[in-house]
């Protein structure tokens, strides 16, 4: 059976679900009586027309790609961890404890203690519906939602007891010491004297997750545990066959899951709180589900499906800001069009995409 | 309505199928082209032709599940459209298909009015089926008991109520599709007297089938189909076996294998009293005992679903037993923690499993992928301890497309994307390239087209001369009988008898296979 070119499946089918997603999104605009290519430039700009906006955007794109790499690796072992949001949440708590636990001199040597604390803490969240799974069969996307209610209660409890910061009535702890404070986009772009607005949460964690995603791709790709995950999540049947152990692939493909949400907290817990508070995660755990299937569980295609959902978040943040008439339901339905389209109704654009293009191939030949 | 159609038999000269021109593209595939084809009235025509020939293509075009691209077809003379299997239905064709389409725990009645029915209430629709079905069962030896549940039924039986389920209809053209694939040799001898029976009443039959034997002795008149064409229609009398297979291949095959006698070597496999019992605890396996010698192989012939298919899994290390397993004199472990498939490779045991596209291969992989699939912890397919020697794979994956002549040669090709032929191949040079002690191999044909098989034979052959103990399932039995040096013949879970290969005959296994082991001497 013949197929679309590669780069037709990658870029052009995910590109018209775009266009068609603003098409319809256009129209609610529309509906409600306001000018739909006055939503996008308010969107774009207020995504991308400053270093602010930008700043903003890199760093809701940083969380959606830890997360989007998190939901990727358990989908290639056709695990479908829905708790990204839990592990994150959990992960906090472990760059908390870690952050707190020394006055720390200097971010550099902060930061590796904190990656480890968070993943720690992310894997040990993911675990434990991982080995129900594995050795149980209780179904992961039942136990990893569960364990995101979990995850959230103990974060109230932490937070209103042991981590309670007695300084303010609020549920959240002390800040961290001035020894962990990652730089931000402000101050690494002034030491090459470019200026970047200093109100903007971009810090170096970005890196971080661009590092991971090169990471999950050589994983996957070029190591034996990566080729062992892809052979289970394709086929269980002969991944049996082949004696790959289904209980062991199982529980590390979720640790790994885990650990990969749990870097969420570096970049919102120790680059832009600077202290622990309640639900951080804001979601993101979920938008990470989107941004894996936008991005085709392709660590590449994470990355540019989270700068994407990245536009989003802040443009849309934005577009409540300049569009009075323009709720937060609103913004918040015309990001679900656009995972609707990239993700549900994919099929839609892909199936008559490859036809044309098998068309067009048999035409010439 | 109560009209019923004329037969048309006054018109003998028009024939009861005529296809003209048929052509059929899935995407760039072209499975039909030009295709013309014209079947006699009364006559028993065959089609054959290899796997991916388009014969399936054909039918499914005449039965209306396609639409042909282009092309007419002609039912007693007048020009019909089927553009779905209910207007096949009106114009008095009826399908027998591979996989019957029967509802399991419906009884024979039900299923035979299903989607038949007259009017709401179905008691009066049972009542009139049951009388008509007692005046075909009369009138074709088709007998059933039309209370019996279709689980409850032999294979054979089920068949039957298929063939039934098409004469109540009204057919008067019957396509039978493979019908004999899933049937013991004396189920298939009853199935070939219904239909000389139904052929006299003046029924028209359509046999698909890729084999010869049956074709040579049921039909009239046979049609060969190859990559897409029609290359040939003859009168069956006035042909033979290998010439049907040069038009099927477009060249000369060699039907025998061409071995030596075996020489076995001292034990290397040893079965004994192997129990399985899976998880609804139905027991696959009673109590299965035999042993494989250096230098031979031994064939596992049974209807499918009588435990072969259980015992390769457990020999494989896909699932678990009680019972005992030695290699070379050393137990096996056959549940605990070195069951495993690893477990198996490592004590020389390698399987070219029975269904390769659902546990041999990774479909969705590319073939370099799956040429080291179940070796890739082998150190010579790593670069240290996590990462995999890319690079290697691909150059060794090289070698063996070439030994092993896979075609296309490009070893980043997915699965998928090769024959059913080049598919197993990729299997075998995968498993025969580890120089195994003992092959397991569970139908190693099915699916592959003749040429292949010449060369896949050849090469079990060789494992066997070169002192390996070979286990081969086929339900096959031309190829247990043309291939194996001893055969153990299953049923319900038990080996109902072995015998010398060269000194026994089909009937005799035939018997064995229905579970009748008297005259075992």
């Amino acid at each position: 059976m013949d197929k679309m070119p590669r780069w037709a499946d990658v870029i052009l089918v995910p590109l018209i679900n775009l266009v068609l997603a603003f098409l319809v999104s256009g129209l609610v605009v529309l509906a409600i009586g306001e000018n739909p290519l006055d939503a996008i430039y308010f969107m774009l700009k207020g995504a991308l027309g400053s270093t602010q906006g930008v700043g903003y955007t890199l760093y809701y794109a940083t969380n959606y790609m830890f997360t989007g790499l998190a939901v990727a690796v358990a989908f290639h072992a056709r695990l479908f961890n829905i708790g990204g949001e839990g592990q994150a949440a959990v992960a906090g708590l472990g760059t908390a404890i870690v952050l707190l636990s020394f006055d720390w001199p200097h971010w550099a040597v902060a930061l590796p203690f904190a990656i480890i604390g968070a993943g720690l803490f992310g894997a040990a969240w993911a675990f434990i519906p991982a080995y129900l799974q594995a050795k149980r069969g209780s179904h992961i996307v039942i136990t990893t939602i569960m364990f995101n209610f979990i995850g959230a209660a103990l974060m109230g409890y932490m937070l209103n007891g042991l981590l309670k910061s007695p300084d303010t009535q609020n549920a959240e702890s002390i800040a961290f010491p001035a020894g962990a404070h990652l730089p931000t986009a402000h101050e690494v772009f002034a030491t090459f004297g470019i200026p970047f607005s200093k109100s903007a949460p971009l810090n170096i964690s970005f890196l971080l997750a661009l590092g991971c995603a090169f990471l999950v791709w050589y994983l996957l790709w070029k190591t034996r545990l990566g080729y062992q995950i892809r052979a289970f999540g394709h086929s269980e049947a002969a991944a049996k066959y082949a004696g790959i152990p289904a209980v062991k692939i199982t529980i590390i493909t979720m640790l790994i899951s885990g650990a990969l949400a749990g870097m969420l907290s570096i970049n919102v817990v120790m680059g832009e709180q600077e202290r622990l508070i309640k639900e951080f995660v804001e979601g993101a755990g979920f938008v990470g589900i989107a941004v894996a299937l936008m991005g085709r569980s392709h660590p590449f295609g994470i990355v540019l499906a989270a700068l994407l959902f990245g536009v989003l978040t802040q443009g849309g943040f934005e577009l409540l800001w300049e569009m009075p008439t323009i709720s937060r339901e609103m913004v918040l339905v015309i990001q679900a069009l656009i995972i609707l389209f990239t993700g549900a109704l994919n099929n839609m654009v892909h199936d008559p995409v490859e036809r044309l293009f098998i068309r067009l191939k048999k035409g010439k030949s | 309505m109560g009209s019923e159609k004329i037969e048309g038999r006054q018109d003998t000269a028009a024939p009861a199928i005529e296809l003209k021109g048929i052509s059929k593209a899935f995407g760039p595939v072209q499975a039909n082209k030009d295709i013309s084809l014209s079947v006699n009235k009364g006559a028993i025509h065959g089609i054959v032709g290899e796997n991916g020939a388009g014969k399936s293509t054909l039918m499914s075009i005449l039965y209306g599940f396609y639409k042909a691209d282009e092309g007419e077809v002609y039912v007693n003379g007048a020009l019909t459209s089927i553009p779905d299997s209910q207007a096949a239905i009106a114009a008095g064709i009826g399908m027998v298909h591979q996989h019957f389409k029967l509802v399991e725990n419906f009884t024979v009645l039900e299923n035979v009015i299903l989607g038949a029915e007259e009017g709401g209430l179905l008691k009066p629709s049972l009542a009139k089926a049951r009388s008509h079905l007692v005046e075909l069962a009369k009138e074709y030896e088709l007998d059933v008991d039309p209370d019996a549940l279709i689980q409850d039924l032999s294979v054979g039986h089920q068949q039957r109520v298929e063939i039934l389920k098409a004469l109540y209809r009204h057919a008067d053209i019957l396509i039978l599709d493979e019908p004999t694939g899933v049937l013991t040799p004396s189920e298939a001898e009853h199935l070939f007297r219904i239909l000389a029976n139904l052929k006299e009443q003046g029924k028209t039959i359509i046999l698909i089938t890729h084999k010869l034997k049956e074709i040579m002795s049921a039909t009239d008149t046979v049609s060969v189909m190859r990559r897409g064409k029609m290359t040939a229609t003859v009168k069956t009398k006035d042909t033979s076996p290998p010439e049907l297979a040069e038009l099927m291949v477009g060249r000369k095959v060699l039907l025998r294998v061409d071995k030596k006698p075996a020489t076995p070597g001292k034990t290397i496999l040893e079965v004994n009293n192997l129990r399985v019992i899976d998880e609804d605890g139905v027991e696959r396996l009673k109590g299965v005992s035999f042993e494989v010698k250096a230098g031979e192989i031994l064939g596992i012939a049974g209807v499918a679903g009588n435990g072969q298919s259980e015992l390769l899994e457990v020999l494989g290390g896909i699932s678990t037993a009680t019972g005992s397993v030695k290699v070379h004199g050393d137990e096996i472990d056959l549940t605990g923690k070195h069951s495993d498939g690893q477990s198996r490779r490592a004590r020389g045991i390698a399987h070219v499993p029975e269904d390769r596209q659902r546990l041999g291969l990774i479909m969705d992989f590319m073939a370099w992928e799956n040429a080291c699939f179940g070796y890739h912890n082998d150190p010579k397919y790593q670069k240290n301890a996590f990462v995999m020697d890319n690079a290697a794979i691909l150059a060794d994956t090289e070698a063996k497309m070439e030994h092993f002549d896979i075609r296309p040669p490009n070893p980043r090709l997915p699965a998928q994307s090769f024959s059913g032929g080049n598919q197993q191949k990729i299997v075998l040079a995968r498993e025969l390239d580890r120089n195994p002690e003992v092959l397991l191999i569970g139908q190693p044909t099915r699916g592959v087209d003749i040429g292949a098989i010449e060369f896949i034979h050849q090469r079990i052959v060789e494992l066997r001369d070169a002192g390996k103990a070979i286990l081969l399932v086929s339900v096959e039995l031309d190829e247990i009988l043309s291939l194996t040096d001893r055969v153990a013949v299953m049923f319900d879970g038990h080996v109902m008898g072995e015998r010398i290969t060269s000194e026994t005959d089909e009937k005799e296994l035939g018997l064995l296979m229905a579970g009748i082991s008297e005259g075992a001497a």
